[in-house]
């Protein structure tokens, strides 16, 4: 083999391995090559803990695992990673060798290779299956599965994945897969990002000529397209064999693949129920290419598969944490159900009065009593039982806040059916990775959502709220309509397990793709008794739900809770004059509304009429979460809701809420952080969040010097470091994204926010930006908020950014800024960055100087990225970018 | 203790040779012309004169060799003759008169090959990637200076990052002088970020180069006022303290690049002996992020800046206050 990057020539071995496949005749023997770090460990005198036998797909062949070939050194895990025979450097057999050939072929070379310990598979694209099949035949030995990008069953009833069809076209198929190199270019394009020029090159490197290229020809010819292909039978057998398989099963994927989608996933895990799954968002077919593969395969060995466990070598004495059950027993208790308040007045004295209600422009649009929305999820429930859905099912849920969205919820989670629930605020491209990310088996929604479901091809089921005609139905593929759910006599139903799934709620995606983030019943459960806590929230009160996650709650509450007219997925929309109508319609005694909403409701102030001023009058509790609200805007909004204590909650999608904070609270911290003598040790340099909400724990876990926050948990004033949460409320897992998870919950019982802030000397918590914009200048890890609420004070500054730029450890602190805008809208090209001016530039140095941070220069921006869902949160690292292409000068590094 | 200083009569030399009588130093001076500044004895000579070079060292303890030609333009062989062979004969002449200690004043040009700087550390001089014959001359000077270093000869070389202060002829007046007629544009919006030395700074930090030559010896460090700042306001803030209005009109960088070649070649071809208004390596300079990591720098001195810009920028403006 020729020299390739990334490749060990040393690794690069060939074996003559005698065949017992069906293929070949009696006494054949085949030269296989295969990459092997084997020599290496022993040379370097390293105890091997096991062997990765690695198996790559069509087109491939071994070069794909060269990354964990060489990590395996280091880690003490041989990696044999072999070529397929007819692939790669391996014997040309000029047989077509069928899937039975290909376990047993490799059945022959681990025979050969003589073997021994602990093995783990690991398999791409079609040497999954192979992988898998030698697997499910070979327990003895077997410690574990990996498997990335693959397939191993093709629902009958769907067609297989165009591509491939295309592939198989008579005609298209030699031509395409041989006597050209067109299904190899194909595959090697799907990288992301494109592969470097030489890599492409190794993965061409033995498949010049179409002699070369047979094996490829029929790889794709022993597809089992359907169940009359003489593969088919030896693919069902592992497909069900792999049921049965008891050692640990790693599943890593890159989504963004034209053949091996989600679907195929969804199917893999429902096979093997217990693996740890992490779905790389932006990687495609070649994961290998796109993300750290072989980083997480090895951390997931050592979690997994630690040394010392059975069957695994112990390298030094056994350094398996002590078996501590961290959940003591009184926690395991069985919580009330989400539902639990909504029987209890469906069958009360108050089944009568509002439960849910929805506002038109001119009044109620729609109402539901206790009993008659008990009623309705109790038939919407047996009309989804009906449709097969039930425990477990994933039911993605694409209806506005309102009372079909309600009465969906409660009658999913009264079935044990898991709610996928995305913000429209990702976007139609956002929204549409995260559904088909989780894999939904239906979909309820609104005409326009169910569009997209067909467009954008979301595998599941489709389900309408409104009954559509029968033209549109047929069109979007739509199964049935809430309509005709009700229809179906309510049965008996069962509770779920507590510790079930019970939701998905995706994040924001500010930063990066969206995540799925997971919660059982009982951590539902958790959310609502410490909303409701926290807020004197309760049975017998009535809320206006102008706030997405938590209108949810409101039955769940024993709540009246309203919709007001407005469209609830852009919170602006709310005005002063509908947030009455829907306060007088209910008699509410809260509001939830979200930051973007309340500054519209001071803005159109002037529209309140008497009588929703009167209704607003009597409100006694305002709740608004997901970005900062200023203190001044808290102010005028106080004047419309004279009686009302206005709570602005700290939290993330994956712990709602956290902490709680309201106005006079704000104002207290405000000026124990102006106080010149520093009277509160602690107080300033961030945003006063507040204390725990109830049930609720918090630290700070301090940085180091180099900005790492591994410090042991502490809530002493005046440090800094990543916020901590504990509680019951707190999410189970993400989902699917085992890496992501692994670090989030790493120090246990703790969830860690990514969030950085400290504590002052009264138990506030105060938040000081994320965790991925720390600055790290030569003196000190500096921290964003403090400095950019010191600029933002600075006249003429409407809103400012504190980014590093440079190596870390010794960056440069950048400002940039974005002025006040008298005149509106900003012209030309966001993105230009300039210098400040020279006053602008010595205001906002001496503002950093009194915060401590010296600031190398002062650019400002047209206008700042900031998100789509509050208008308000910044996206630093973009501003990061900018500002060092800025800096930089007129030469851009290539 | 006795120190020898080339190239007393220029702004930096000055500050080092004042600042070493100031410390106790007895203090020699070796240049073409007197050097003007109390209390040291001024030897007359050139780098070029051998024997002039061998009764400057004679019964010096160190040597602090500042002495170059410093000019954006010049032939290869008048570069080579003052800073490559002029280097090579003093520390020859040292090393024969038994001097102990030698600091080179090199310049972060020497690792700079174009591309933006970007928080970098003292990387090796490279005199094939340098830019233009003077940082390809003090290249190769330095490479030579310090592979003379040993524990009998120690050798360290300090590269002071753009320089300024009162009295400085090579960037502070010809900032002003240009921008008083107009002639100075903002390139690139002004906006790379750069590091600067004030002159103190600069010359407390080759002094200290000296007292830490047991460990800095045999390497090279870059030393700046560690406040990179955006060229432009760098440049303003010159002016306005020069008297003179900031520039108000910009070109792109790479036009100023090209400008800067073509002046160059023009100058080259018609043997103009004065500073042209443009050179490629000024245009780079320019438009081009360089600053550097100072950590390291700080821990083997042992030192710090004691000059703030901003202090700086008062004390020049002081200087020019008529």
């Amino acid at each position: 083999m020729v020299a390739l990057p990334g490749v060990d020539p040393a690794w690069s071995t060939y074996l003559d391995v005698p065949s017992t496949a069906a293929a070949d005749n009696p006494g054949t023997v085949h030269s296989w090559h295969y990459l092997d770090n084997g020599r290496q460990l022993a040379d370097a005198g390293t105890a091997v803990r096991g062997t990765l036998l690695c198996v790559h797909g069509n087109p491939t062949w071994s070069y794909l695992w060269r990354t964990l070939v060489a990590q395996g050194v280091t880690e003490g895990w041989r990696v044999v990673a072999v070529d397929q025979l007819d692939m790669g450097f391996s014997r040309r057999t000029r047989t077509f060798r069928r899937l039975a050939d290909r376990v047993t072929d490799l059945e022959d070379f681990v025979a050969a290779l003589e073997l021994e310990g602990p093995v783990v598979t690991v398999g791409h694209d079609w040497g999954g299956v192979v992988s898998l099949g030698f697997a499910h035949r070979n327990r003895f030995d077997l410690a574990g599965v990996v498997l990335t990008n693959t397939a191993i069953h093709q629902d009958p009833a769907v067609p297989i994945p165009a591509p491939l069809r295309l592939a198989l076209l008579p005609g298209m198929h030699r031509h395409g897969t041989r006597t050209t190199s067109a299904f190899l270019d194909v595959t090697h394009a799907l990288a992301r990002p494109k592969l470097r020029r030489d890599v492409h090159a190794a993965f061409r490197a033995p498949y010049r000529t179409g002699a070369d290229r047979a094996g490829i020809a029929n790889f794709v010819s022993d597809i089992p397209a359907d169940p009359s292909h003489p593969s088919h039978a030896a693919l069902a057998d592992i497909a069900e064999g792999v049921r049965t398989l008891e050692v640990p099963a790693l599943m890593v994927w890159g989504p963004r693949d034209p053949v091996f989608t989600d679907t195929y996933l969804e199917d893999l895990t429902r096979r093997l129920p217990s693996a740890d799954v992490h779905r790389f968002e932006d990687a495609g077919h070649l994961v290998q290419e796109d993300a750290d593969v072989a980083g997480t395969v090895f951390r997931w060995l050592d979690e997994r598969l630690p040394a010392g466990a059975p069957g695994i070598p112990a390298d030094a004495p056994s350094s398996l944490p002590d078996a501590v059950s961290l959940e003591s027993a009184a926690a395991r208790t069985p919580p009330t159900f989400l539902w639990h308040q909504l029987l209890e007045r469906s069958a009360g004295p108050e089944q009568g009065s509002i439960a849910v209600a929805e506002m038109g422009s001119d009044g109620i649009r729609r109402r539901l009593s206790w009993r008659e929305l008990a009623d309705d999820v109790d038939a919407v429930a047996a009309g989804l039982s009906r449709l097969g859905l039930g425990q477990g099912s994933r039911v993605s849920l694409l209806v506005p806040p309102g009372v079909d969205l309600t009465v969906s919820t409660y009658a999913c989670l009264r079935i044990g059916a898991v709610i996928v629930v995305a913000d429209a605020g990702l976007g139609t491209k956002g929204l549409s990775r995260a559904v088909k990310g989780s894999v939904p088996d239906a979909v309820i929604g609104i005409e326009r959502a169910l569009l997209a479901a067909r467009l954008f091809g979301w595998p599941a089921r489709r389900i309408s709220v409104g009954a559509l005609p029968a033209g549109t139905r047929a069109l979007l593929r739509v199964e049935s309509s809430l309509e005709a759910l009700r229809t179906t006599p309510p049965g008996p139903l069962q509770d779920p397990e507590p510790d079930a799934d019970a939701a998905i709620l995706f994040t924001s995606g500010s930063t990066g793709p969206a995540k799925g983030v997971v919660y059982t019943h009982r951590q539902l459960s958790g959310m609502r008794d410490t909303v409701g806590g926290t807020f004197g929230l309760g049975p017998g009160g009535a809320l206006v739900a102008g706030f997405a996650p938590f209108a949810l709650l409101g039955p769940a509450l024993g709540a009246a809770s309203v919709t007001p007219d407005m469209d609830v997925t852009a919170p602006k929309t709310l005005t002063a004059q509908a947030l009455g109508a829907a306060a007088q319609a209910i008699d509410a005694t809260a509001v939830f509304a979200a930051p973007a909403a309340l500054r519209n409701i001071v803005a159109t102030r002037g529209g309140l009429g008497p009588s929703g001023a009167e209704a607003l009058g009597l409100v006694t509790m305002v709740l608004s979460a997901g970005a900062p609200v200023p203190a001044r805007l808290l102010e005028q909004v106080q004047e419309l809701l004279p009686a009302a204590t206005l709570h602005t909650p700290y939290g993330m999608t994956e712990a709602l809420p956290v902490t709680d904070i309201d106005l006079e609270g704000i104002l207290r911290a405000a000026a124990d952080a102006a106080h010149p003598a520093g009277a509160m040790p602690g107080a300033g340099n961030g945003v006063c969040v507040g204390r725990a909400v109830q049930a609720a724990s918090i630290a700070v876990s301090p940085l180091s010097q180099g900005g790492i926050p591994d410090g042991a948990p502490t809530t002493a004033p005046g440090v800094t470091g990543e916020i901590l949460v504990d509680a019951p409320h707190v999410k189970d897992r993400y989902h699917r994204l085992w890496r992501t998870e692994g670090a989030s919950s790493r120090t246990p019982p703790w969830h860690r926010t990514g969030d950085v802030g400290h504590f002052d000397e009264a138990g506030r918590l105060w938040v000081e930006g994320r965790l991925g914009h720390l600055i790290t200048s030569p003196g000190a890890v500096l921290t964003p908020v403090g400095v950019e609420q010191a600029l933002e004070n600075v006249d003429g500054v409407r809103l400012a950014a504190v980014v590093g730029v440079g190596p870390t450890g010794t960056q440069a602190v950048v400002a940039v800024i974005e002025a006040d805008r008298p005149n509106g809208r900003v012209r030309g090209r966001s993105r230009k960055l300039v210098l400040a001016d020279a006053a602008l530039t010595e205001c906002a140095r001496s503002a950093a100087r009194k915060t401590g941070v010296e600031l190398a220069a002062v650019l400002t921006a047209p206008a700042l990225p900031v998100d789509v869902r509050h208008n308000a949160k910044i996206d630093r690292t973009k501003v990061a970018e900018w500002a060092s292409a800025a800096l930089a000068g007129g030469y851009r590094t290539p | 203790m006795k120190v020898l200083v080339t190239g007393a009569s220029g702004m930096l030399g000055g500050a080092v040779a004042a600042l070493l009588v100031e410390a106790g130093y007895s203090v020699r001076t070796l240049q073409r012309r007197p050097s003007g500044i109390s209390g040291v004895t001024d030897h007359a000579g050139s780098l070029t004169d051998r024997m002039a070079l061998g009764s400057a060292v004679a019964t010096m303890d160190a040597v602090i060799h500042l002495a170059a030609k410093v000019s954006f333009t010049g032939s290869r062989a008048e570069f080579d003759a003052v800073n490559v062979d002029g280097t090579r004969n003093l520390l020859e002449a040292a090393r024969r008169a038994g001097v102990r200690d030698i600091v080179y004043v090199s310049s972060p040009s020497v690792a700079h090959a174009g591309r933006p700087m970007i928080g970098s550390g003292a990387t090796t001089a490279d005199p094939g990637t340098a830019r233009g014959e003077y940082a390809r001359s003090k290249a190769s000077a330095e490479l030579l200076a310090l592979g003379m270093s040993s524990s009998a000869f120690r050798v360290a070389a300090v590269r002071p990052h753009v320089v300024w202060g009162p009295g400085d002829t090579q960037l502070v007046e010809r900032v002003i002088a240009r921008a008083r007629v107009h002639r100075l544009p903002v390139i690139a919006g002004g906006t790379a970020l750069i590091d600067s030395t004030y002159v103190d700074n600069a010359a407390s930090a080759i002094v200290a180069c000296l007292r830490r030559i047991d460990v800095v010896q045999g390497s090279a460090v870059v030393v700046t006022n560690g406040e990179p700042r955006p060229v432009g306001e760098l440049v303003a803030g010159i002016c306005r303290a020069g008297g003179v209005a900031p520039p108000r009109w910009g070109i792109s960088g790479a036009l100023a690049r090209t400008a800067g070649s073509l002046v160059e070649r023009i100058w080259t071809a018609t043997g103009a002996v004065d500073e042209p208004p443009m050179t490629r390596f000024l245009a780079e300079q320019l438009s081009t992020a360089h600053w550097f990591d100072q950590r390291e720098t700080r821990a083997l001195l042992d030192w710090e800046p004691a000059v703030s810009i901003d202090q700086g920028l008062q004390r020049l403006t002081e200087y020019y206050r008529p």
